[in-house]
C-alpha cells in the first residue's frame, strides 16, 4: 500500500520509482497505489506505474490503483491504460478485490 | 520572462534551464495563461498543462542526453495567446529525432507493452492538441502545438495508440 500525493512528473517520478522498487525488493508483490491525493500525472508517472506493474507481475503479483479524480482518470483513459490497471474507487475496494 | 504584444496576440517567452524541476514551472505558467481565457474550461486547461508537460519533458531529456551541443543551453517555451486559440512552442538544443521514425511500441493492452515505460508522451501531445508540428534540425527540435477550446457538449473520446 503506497499513498502518493502532489504532482507526478519527470522531477518527482524517480522517487516513486524508488519506493515501488523497494517494495518489490521487500517481496511485496500485491501493491495498491493510492492516487487520491495526486493533482497531476503525465507520461513519466504513467511509465513508472507500468514498470512497477511489470515487476510485480513477474512475481505473479499485481498492482492496483485507487483513483476517483476525473482529471487523473482521464489520463489513464485516453492512453488506454484503464484496461491495463485495475482502478478502484477506494482502498477498501482495492484490497478486497 | 519576456512579454510582448503583437498583431498575432500576446506572446510570453520563457527560457528555462534544462532541468526536470522546471517542468512544473512551465505547467504553472501555461495554466495561468489559459485561466485568463474564459473560452478554455478547466478540463481543457488540464489538457494544455499535460501537453506542455510532455513537450518540456521531451525537450529536457533530449538536451540532457546531448552533451555536445546541448549543455548549458536553456529550453524555450513560447506561448502565443491568440483569438480563440493558444499556440505553444517548446524548443530544445538536443540532437533531434524523427517523429515519423519512432519505433512503435505494442498496444497498451498487449502484455509486451509493459516492457516499455516510455513512448506515451508524443501520442498524448497528438491527442490533446488540435494541431502539432515537429520541426527537427541538427541543432535541436521545436514542437509547435495549437489548442482550441472545446465547445459545450463536444465530447471527444480518443484513445492513444503508440504506433
Amino acid at each position: 500500500m503506497l499513498e502518493v500525493g502532489g504532482e507526478i512528473d519527470v522531477a518527482t517520478a524517480p522517487r516513486l520509482r524508488e519506493q515501488l522498487i523497494a517494495l518489490v525488493n521487500d517481496q511485496r508483490y500485491q501493491i495498491v497505489v493510492d492516487l487520491e491525493a495526486v493533482d497531476f500525472i503525465d507520461s513519466t508517472g504513467l511509465g513508472v506505474l507500468i514498470g512497477a506493474l511489470k515487476r510485480v507481475r513477474t512475481h505473479d503479483g499485481d498492482l492496483a490503483l485507487v483513483c476517483t479524480e476525473p482529471r487523473i482518470l482521464k489520463v489513464f483513459e485516453i492512453t488506454g491504460l484503464l484496461s491495463v490497471f485495475a482502478v478502484h474507487p477506494s482502498v477498501d475496494a482495492a484490497v478486497s478485490a | 520572462m519576456a512579454g510582448e504584444a503583437s498583431a498575432r496576440g500576446d506572446i510570453v517567452e520563457l527560457a528555462l534551464p534544462a532541468r526536470p524541476d522546471v517542468v512544473s514551472v512551465a505547467r504553472l505558467v501555461v495554466g495561468a495563461l489559459v485561466a485568463a481565457d474564459p473560452l478554455f474550461d478547466e478540463e481543457r486547461s488540464a489538457d494544455v498543462r499535460l501537453a506542455v508537460s510532455e513537450a518540456c519533458t521531451n525537450a529536457i531529456q533530449a538536451q540532457m542526453a546531448c552533451a555536445t551541443n546541448g549543455s548549458g543551453e536553456p529550453i524555450v517555451l513560447r506561448c502565443t495567446v491568440a483569438e480563440g486559440h493558444l499556440e505553444l512552442a517548446v524548443s530544445d538544443h538536443g540532437s533531434g529525432f524523427d517523429p515519423g521514425k519512432l519505433t512503435p511500441h505494442p498496444e497498451v493492452t498487449d502484455p509486451a507493452r509493459l516492457d516499455f515505460e516510455g513512448g506515451l508522451g508524443i501520442p498524448l501531445i497528438r491527442l490533446l492538441s488540435d494541431h502539432v508540428e515537429f520541426h527537427v534540425t541538427a541543432t535541436g527540435t521545436t514542437v509547435e502545438m495549437t489548442f482550441e477550446p472545446r465547445t459545450e457538449g463536444e465530447d471527444v473520446v480518443l484513445v492513444a495508440t503508440t504506433g
